[in-house]
């Protein structure tokens, strides 16, 4: 029942991610925990509600690389304008 | 009793288990919404990156902005998407796994009103933007903030569009168990939708 429990997961996710928005959280600390969660939902959006979860090869990992690209991407842009 | 039938009986427990599911080599649907789908993901890879360096530039000012967002709203938003994500991938289920078109019509509803919800939300969100003189002039933060969020917006739209052509297929039994591959690849359009908003949403509304 990887559906159900990957919903549950996503709607906690999504909780903490407004909470961190909600207490005012910068930084890199609280940059860094916002990505994790959203590479964690993107994750469980493709693995388990897209299907590809039980697809093996290049396909399974596209989706997820595509996520940690973004998130890296981020990542580096956010350093920038802190470090300015 | 010879070698192979001992095998087998030593081995029957093990078969009483459900068989694990085979895996494959290309993702559920047609392949080509994959192709389609990979193509508007790196156009809103564009999106980000260029949302997040021009916040590099003069991140005081999109700090201030995003003050002016409702974060609240925001999160609804997000819940309603997954929300919707949930119910298509239970309707695919329903359909693809057990061969029920009325539960997966059913689902399919739940979706399509999660996603008119989000819809309803943004536009509320939208008419207090407007009504606050914000526009795409207004300062470089507004510009990504109203571009970014309404192409998504779009996207949201197609893909209830897409919705509501599955839930009228599904409702006559169109789907079924071996012969779902237009039920695959719109849920596959709608899941990147949902996927796209659960990056959009920590970008613009969260990080600071």
């Amino acid at each position: 029942m990887n559906t159900d429990r990957s919903f549950i997961v996503l709607l906690a996710a999504t909780a903490a991610t407004w909470f961190i928005g909600e207490s005012g959280a910068a930084g890199a600390a609280a940059m860094t925990a916002t990505l994790v969660l959203m590479l964690a939902k993107g994750r469980l959006v493709v693995l388990d509600f897209m299907g590809l979860r039980a697809v093996r090869g290049y396909w399974r990992l596209l989706l997820p690389g595509w996520l940690l690209f973004v998130a890296i991407v981020i990542a580096l842009a956010f350093r920038l304008g802190h470090s300015t | 009793m010879n070698a192979h039938s001992l095998d087998t009986t030593l081995s029957a427990p093990a078969s009483l288990a459900a068989p694990a599911p085979e895996a494959r080599s290309t993702p559920p649907g047609d392949l080509a919404i994959w192709f389609f789908i990979l193509a508007e993901l790196l156009v809103f890879a564009v999106f980000f990156a260029a949302y997040a360096f021009a916040r590099a530039q003069d991140v005081a000012l999109f700090n201030a902005m995003q003050d002016h967002l409702d974060r609240n709203a925001g999160g609804i938003n997000t819940v309603l998407l997954i929300t919707a994500s949930w119910c298509v991938a239970r309707a695919v289920r329903a359909v693809c796994e057990h061969g029920r078109s009325a539960t997966g019509a059913h689902w399919l509803a739940a979706a399509i009103a999660c996603g008119g919800g989000f819809l309803a939300l943004k536009c509320v969100e939208y008419a207090g933007k407007f009504a606050a003189g914000i526009s795409l002039s207004t300062n470089t933060f507004w510009m990504f903030y109203l571009s970014l969020t309404f192409f998504h917006f779009m996207h949201v739209i197609l893909g209830l569009v897409i919705l509501s052509i599955l839930w009228l297929q599904t409702r006559r039994g169109g789907y079924g168990p071996g012969h779902a591959n237009g039920l695959e690849s719109g849920a596959a359009y709608w899941h990147m939708v949902d996927l796209v908003w659960i990056v959009l949403f920590p970008l613009v509304y969260v990080m600071r």
